[in-house]
This record gives C-alpha cells, structure tokens and sequence, in this order.
C-alpha cells in the first residue's frame, strides 16, 4: 500500500488493527480442556469414568501411604503406633520392615561387611557395557568389557585371585594359536587347533596350575558361599550372567539356523524350539533335579551355577531368535558383496554381516534381557531366595513380621519397576536412533 | 568354479576335505554330527549308570499307580483312587483350562487398553499408558501373588454376606447381585437347565446332553449363515444388487439356540449364602481366580502394545484411498485397515498366548494343580520319578507350544501378502 493511496483514499486503513486475543472458549485451559477430555459425550463420559477410578485409588491408599510408619521393630508395634497416632480403626504401611531388612531384599544374606563387593561389581558393570551400549563413551573401554566377565565371578564368589587370571589366561592362548596360525593354516585348521589346546589346558593344566601357584604366592579374597546369595544380588547375577553367556551360544544357533548345512540347521532349529517350547519353570526343576543325572556320578556343583546354564541355554534360544531377525533384517546386498569381495564365511560374518546384524538386534536383546531379569523371580522354586516370593517368605518366618505382605510386594515391585522400565526406555530411544542411522 | 575346465585333474587328497568347498561343509557336519551324537551318548551313559547307581530304572508304569491325593479343582471326575495317569490327564486339562479362559480374559482387556491408549482423551491415555507400563515391567509373579493376598487377606469370609438379623443389612455385598469374593472361594452364578436331556458317559468325563445341543445347534447355525451369505453374494454379482441380509443372519445364528435353550429350561442359579458357605452357583477356588487374574492382567499389557502397534503401522493413506474409492467408514474399517492389521497383530498375540501357556505354570506359588502340580509336583515327589515326570511335562508343554505355534503357521501362510 503506497503512501499516495493512503493519503488520497480517506476509507484506507493505514495501520493494522491490534491483535485480538482468541475468545475464551478457544485458548488456553479451557480449550485444552475441550479438546482433549470433553470432545464428545464418549470422551467426557470417559473422563470422568478415569477421574472417579483416581479418587477412588486414592482415597484407598493415600492415608495408608501417609500412615506409614519407619521406625519399628515388628508388625504388632507398627499397628500400635498407627492406632496411637491416627486412632482406632485406622490402617498404615509398616516400612519399618524395609528399613530393618532392606539388606536382605538387595544382597541377601551376603556378608555385610563384603557388601562393597557386589557394589563394585554392579558399577563395574556399566563400565564393561558402556562402549557397547552408549556412543560417547570412550572406545578405550572396549578392552575392559572381555575381562569383567572374570573380574566379576572372583569379586562375587572371591578364593583365589589366581582362578580368572589362569582362566583368562587359557582364553588369551587359544586366541593367541587362533591369530599365530591362521596365516599358515587357514582360520579353520588354526580353530580348531586353539580350541583343542585350550580344552587340554582347562581340563589338564589349570588346576594343578592354580593350586601350585596359590601355594607359591597366595593372594585372593573370602570366599563367599553360593547360599548366601539371594535378593536383587541373585537376580542381577543371574539375568546379567544368563545374558552374557548366552550371547556367544545365541550367536552360533542363530547362525546355524540360518546355515546352508542340513544337519546343522536341524540341531538348531530343533534345540531353540525345544527350549521356547517349554517354560523356564520346567528347565530350573532340570537344573535341580535332573542335572545331576546327566553328569558323571559323584558330580555335585553348586545350584546356583547349575540354573545359570539351564537359564543361559534359555536365553540363548531367545537371543538366537533375535539375532535370527537382525540376519534376516540386512539386505541380500551386503551378503553378496561379501561374497563378491571373496570373503570367506567367517570373515564376512565377522567384518560385514555380524556388526550390522548386532546393531540392529540390540533392542530385542535388552527386550530379551528385560523377560529374564523378570523371569529370575522363578528361582524360588527351586529354592534359592529370589527377592520377590524367597526373601518375604523369609521376612514373614520371623514371629516379629509374620502376615507383612503389601510392603514387601510394594518396595521390590517398584526397585523391579524402575529398573525395566528405564531399560525399556534406552531400548526404544535406541530403536529410534537405528532408524535415523539407517536412512 | 568347480566345473572350470581346466581344473587340475588329481586324485582325491585327504586336505580337500577341508580347503576345498564342494567337500567342506560335508566334512564339518559330519564333526557336528559326530559331536552332537557323542555328547548324547555321554548324557545317555551317565544317566543309565546314575539309574543303576541308584536301584532306579527308567519306566512309566507309575502312571497306572493309585495316586492317593485329591485335587481340588478337578474339571473331569477324580478321586484320590484313581491313577497317576488321571491325575496328570487332570492337571491337563486344568492347565488348559486357565490358559484358554486367561487367553480370552487378556485378549479382551488388551484391546481395551490398547484402542484406548489411542485415545484421543488425554487422561484416559495416560492412565492407560500407566497400566501398561506397569503392568509390563513388573515379574508376573509379583501379580499373581497380588492377587492371592488381595482375595485371602482384603476379601471377606463368606459369613460376611450373611444379613445381619437386626440391622437387616449384611457387611459386605456381592458385585451385581451374582458374583461374590470370599477369602476362601469365589461364589459365581451357574447355568442351570430345568429340563435335562441326560447326560453321556465318556472315558474322560460326562458330557451334559443339553450343552452338545446346543452347541450342535450354533454350528449348524453358522454353517446355514455361511451358506446364506454365499448365496447373497451370487446374486449381487448375477444382478448388481446385495439382498439385505443383516437382519437374516441374525436370525439365523440367534434364534434357534435362545429358542432350545428356553425349550431346555435354561435359568442362571446365582450363589444364595445358606449357613456358612455359599450354594447354588459355582464356587470357584481362590488359587485359581489369582492365577487366571495374574495371568489375564500381566498378558493384557503385552496384548494391547500389540495392538496398538497393529493399528498405527496401518498408514494414514489407506484410509484416505479407502475413502477416496467411496467407501464407508466402516466398510473402510472391515474391508482396509482390519485385514492389513490383523496381519501385524495376529502372530506377536498368537506368541502371547503361548506365554501366557507357559507362565501358567506359575500355578504353583498359589497351589492351584495343574500340570505342574499334579505331574511334576505332588506325582513326582510321591513316586521319586524325577527323569520320568519332569521329561513327560516338557514333552507335553512342548507338544502344546508346538500346536499353538502350528495353528500360527498355517495363519501366517493364509495371511502372507502373495508377492511376485
């Protein structure tokens, strides 16, 4: 609009009006509230179905919440101080049991003054996991992730500090004849060589070995017994380690499933729907009852290494599947450029296929790790002392917290909760991250 | 490579068994085979000499021995003097029982929660978002366990419900006049018949003549609506024009089963407190009203993600072409977006209920018998035939997991988009 115009024509606004706000109706809460409860009868009828479930939740459980009471020495004292404080008739959670036994729920019956152990291992954790897991830590870490497996088990179970280094040690010989001859031998000769020394070495060497090397020079930590382990201690030990170990296994099954090898494609096919097939329930009680009937008479080892194995050969078939789906997910591409590259099998695995198809399995892999950590509750009933039914059992043995149920189920539910939860949470941001990598 | 005609002509030396590829793979799962078929043999032998060691020997004749313990919740007739074999015939079909009656329950929750979770209703989304995650990341021991202690310990006994003779009031009322929780059971209404056809004797267990009746008369009911609807559909293709059908097919398939039933009699007979307990009616135990809730409740989170993920992986431009081509919404809805969700959705639920199968053997923390607790619980302590129980319940629970992911396959193969 020129200037001449708006002189001449008198009709011709020449500044804007100022803005007006929006009508009452259409801004602020009371639009959002329009939107996004009362559109519709079937929405307000909804809203206010959710808003009287809320009251009623709590007005249930909040005064039981706000009762509670922390400073106790059994359930009847509990009850007292909530009839003294609130009157009669009134109920309140009696935390006082968390606060006397919260040990017992997180270590089991671990000894207190080791409890530094479980701790560091548990820090340690995320030090191993970090470069696999987080793009921004430091990929000098890597080398740290191979040895946690053993630092781990010492600083649990402790005894000699010679048994990892030895154990280790056996690994580091088998990769080292791996690497010496497969320039001379080809990777398979200089495989099964390896392996073949290593089996020597564990079977024959390493005990007399560890045993001559204690007397020479003792060092290592208390040892602390398989019984004493329960609670959160046992269920992260054996989720971690039953992932851990079944990776490797999950790896070779998934790549046996998907082989041009008729025999080895029906061992897999056939040991991973065997163990989906049934429940993990049936393999503990194998692990209790029936291991001792498929090894050697005399073999008596400890329960709690004797359901890890049962519990890594479930994870591994469920971390097959998984891997199975990041194989199948690469494009035909990327194999056929192997090929075309003259890759032999194991090296595109290792360089090309591998690497990708574990990026893309990682989500389904914490997915996987979430159901075991879930499903560890179930020891109990092979009776070792899970944090969910093994230690309230125990609580509620003793006269002083007899009949304590809500508490117990309250605060290892919620540590049960968080856990999984945030887990679930890094699994999906990391699902989304793919995508974006991807395209 | 192998046919390049100028390959060295040699005799076959023992090297090529391994650098040469037409042989390898041979070579490698003949080791395989020979280590698989060793370690098997190595279990085998050390089983047979942990048998010997111990005077046991390796034999299922258990199964006909008097099993001497009851079972609370027996579906099919049973006594403590029946065998072992019934017994676990018994835990069977208990275990099948709660799994199908926790399929439907979770199936039917799931879709609730996952269509709502959707919902363009902010509060209801989020608490529904809530359920889930809770529900999700929380063992499902914990739920079942949750449920057990709310019936025993909240729940009233059944005196509660008894009126009080001054007050004419009773200190606790059942839900809807029919369904009542006690700490020991719960009371639920039961179908009764007035007339009875009698019954049939099987091996496995009578089988109430009115209910085949009327199962009789729904299938043949639908088989007539099928054929019905076939014949609607020649004549819209013969003249362009669909008879009206919806009211026939509801007569069809309604009609003659209300029309047998109220023939036979047919009248709920809700639970009445006389004295102590609760008659008329069924009284369900509590152990199995916690393990199907549990159960129901934790599968329902997993269910209604799935859902919800069958539902938003169908692209907004379906309903657009739909809509474009001048169809309606809810043709819209049964002939586009349902067909292609369905494909999403079906085989991760399908895998659901097999977990839901499998988690049912948790039965045990409530004392709920089922196939592991007849079988592989009271059955195999008695006898002292751990090999023989624990394999037989694994070959079962397998032989169930195998059906179900069977009935999946033949699904997926029906479903799968006909590429090129």
């Amino acid at each position: 609009m020129s200037d001449t115009q708006a002189h001449s024509v008198a009709y011709v606004r020449d500044t804007m009006l100022p803005q007006q706000p929006a009508p009452a109706g259409q801004s602020g809460a009371v639009q959002w509230l329009r939107e996004n409860l009362f559109s519709g009868w079937l929405n307000t009828l909804l809203t206010l179905l959710g808003v009287a479930l809320i009251y009623t939740l709590v007005m249930h459980f909040l005064p039981w919440f706000l009762h509670g009471v922390w400073d106790a020495n059994s359930i009847k004292e509990c009850r007292t101080i909530i009839t003294d404080r609130y009157g009669e008739g009134a109920t309140g959670a009696c935390w006082a049991v968390i606060r006397e036994r919260w040990h017992q729920f997180i270590f089991g019956f671990y000894p207190p003054e080791l409890y530094w152990r479980p701790i560091l291992t548990f820090l340690l954790l995320f030090v191993a996991v970090g470069p696999l897991l987080f793009t921004w830590v430091p990929r000098v870490l890597a080398w740290f992730t191979p040895v946690y497996p053993f630092l781990a088990v010492w600083l649990l179970w402790g005894g000699s500090g010679w048994t990892p280094v030895m154990i280790f040690a056996g690994f580091v010989l088998g990769a080292a004849i791996l690497l010496l001859l497969s320039p001379r031998l080809g990777s398979i000769m200089a495989f099964s060589i390896g392996a073949f020394v290593a089996i020597l070495y564990f079977l024959f060497v390493v005990g007399p070995l560890i045993g001559g090397l204690q007397a020479i020079l003792p060092w290592g930590l208390e040892s602390v017994d398989s019984a004493k382990f329960g609670g959160f201690l046992l269920a992260i030990t054996l989720g971690v380690g039953g992932i851990m170990m079944s990776l490797p296994l999950g790896i070779v099954l998934a790549l046996g499933r998907q082989s041009d090898m008729p025999l080895v494609k029906g061992f897999s096919v056939v040991f991973i729907e065997f163990i989906r097939g049934v429940p993990l329930i049936t393999l503990l009680f194998v692990a209790s009852l029936l291991l001792n009937y498929f090894l050697p008479p005399g073999t008596n080892f400890d329960i709690i290494l004797r359901v890890m194995i049962l519990v890594t050969f479930f994870a591994a078939a469920y971390i097959a599947e998984v891997i199975r789906g990041g194989l199948a997910a690469l494009p035909r591409g990327q194999y056929e450029a192997a090929d075309a590259l003259g890759l032999d099998y194991w090296k595109a695995q290792r360089l090309i296929i591998l690497p990708q198809a574990l990026k893309i399995s990682i989500p389904g892999i914490v997915s996987t790790f979430i159901g075991m950590f879930k499903d560890t509750t179930l020891v109990v009933f092979v009776g070792l002392f899970d944090p969910l039914k093994g230690i309230p059992d125990f609580i509620r043995a003793d006269f002083n917290w007899k009949g304590i149920y809500w508490e117990p189920f309250i605060f290892v539910g919620a540590i049960f909760f968080i856990l999984n939860f945030a887990m679930s949470r890094y699994s999906m941001s990391l699902e989304r991250r793919l995508q974006r990598d991807n395209h | 490579m192998t046919s390049a005609p100028d390959a060295p002509e040699q005799g076959f030396r023992l090297s090529q068994l391994i650098y040469d590829t037409r042989y390898r793979s041979l070579t490698i799962q003949a080791i395989v085979f020979i280590l698989v078929m060793g370690g098997a043999a190595w279990l085998v032998d050390n089983v047979i000499q942990n048998l010997n060691d111990l005077g046991k020997d390796f034999n299922f004749s258990f199964l006909g021995q008097r099993a001497g313990y009851d079972i609370g919740n027996a579906i099919i007739p049973y006594n403590n003097d029946m065998s072992h074999g019934r017994a676990l015939l018994v835990g069977l079909i208990n275990t099948l029982w709660v799994s199908f009656l926790g399929c439907v329950a979770a199936t039917i929750i799931g879709i609730f929660v996952g269509v709502l979770r959707l919902s363009k209703n902010w509060l209801v989304a989020r608490l529904m978002t809530v359920y889930v995650e809770v529900f999700r990341n929380i063992p499902v021991l914990l739920w079942i366990l949750v449920a057990i202690a709310l019936l025993t310990d909240v729940a009233p006994s059944p005196n509660a419900y008894k009126v009080n003779q001054q007050t004419g009031e009773a200190q606790a009322s059942m839900l809807l006049d029919s369904v009542a929780f006690t700490n020991r059971y719960t009371a639920i209404p039961s179908v009764h018949f007035d007339r009875s056809l009698g019954s049939l004797d099987t091996a496995l267990a009578p089988i109430s003549l009115n209910f085949l009746a009327l199962v009789i008369v729904l299938i043949a009911s639908i088989w007539v609506n099928k054929r019905m609807l076939t014949h609607a559909a020649k004549v819209q293709e013969a003249t362009g024009v669909r008879p009206t059908m919806w009211w026939k097919s509801a007569l069809v398939l309604i009609a003659p089963v209300v029309i047998l039933a109220i023939a036979l009699g047919i009248n709920p007979e809700e639970p009445q407190i006389k004295g102590f307990n609760f008659t008329g009616g069924t009284n369900v135990s509590n152990s199995f009203v916690a393990l199907w809730l549990g159960l129901s409740l934790y599968t329902a989170a997993f269910i209604a993600e799935i859902v919800r993920a069958g539902i938003l992986a169908i692209s907004k431009g379906q309903t657009e072409a739909a809509f474009a081509l001048g169809l309606r919404a809810n043709r819209t809805m049964s002939l586009v977006i349902l067909p292609q969700a369905l494909r999403v959705i079906i085989p991760p639920l399908i895998s659901q209920y097999l977990n839901l199968t499998k988690n049912s053997s948790l039965a045990i923390a409530v004392g709920y018998l089922e196939l592991r607790g007849t079988l592989g619980g009271i059955t195999l302590n008695q006898t002292g035939r751990e090999l023989e129980a624990i394999t037989l319940m694994m070959l079962i629970y397998l032989a169930i997991s195998l059906s179900i992911s069977g009935v999946m396959n033949v699904y997926n193969n029906r479903v799968k988009l006909k590429e090129r």
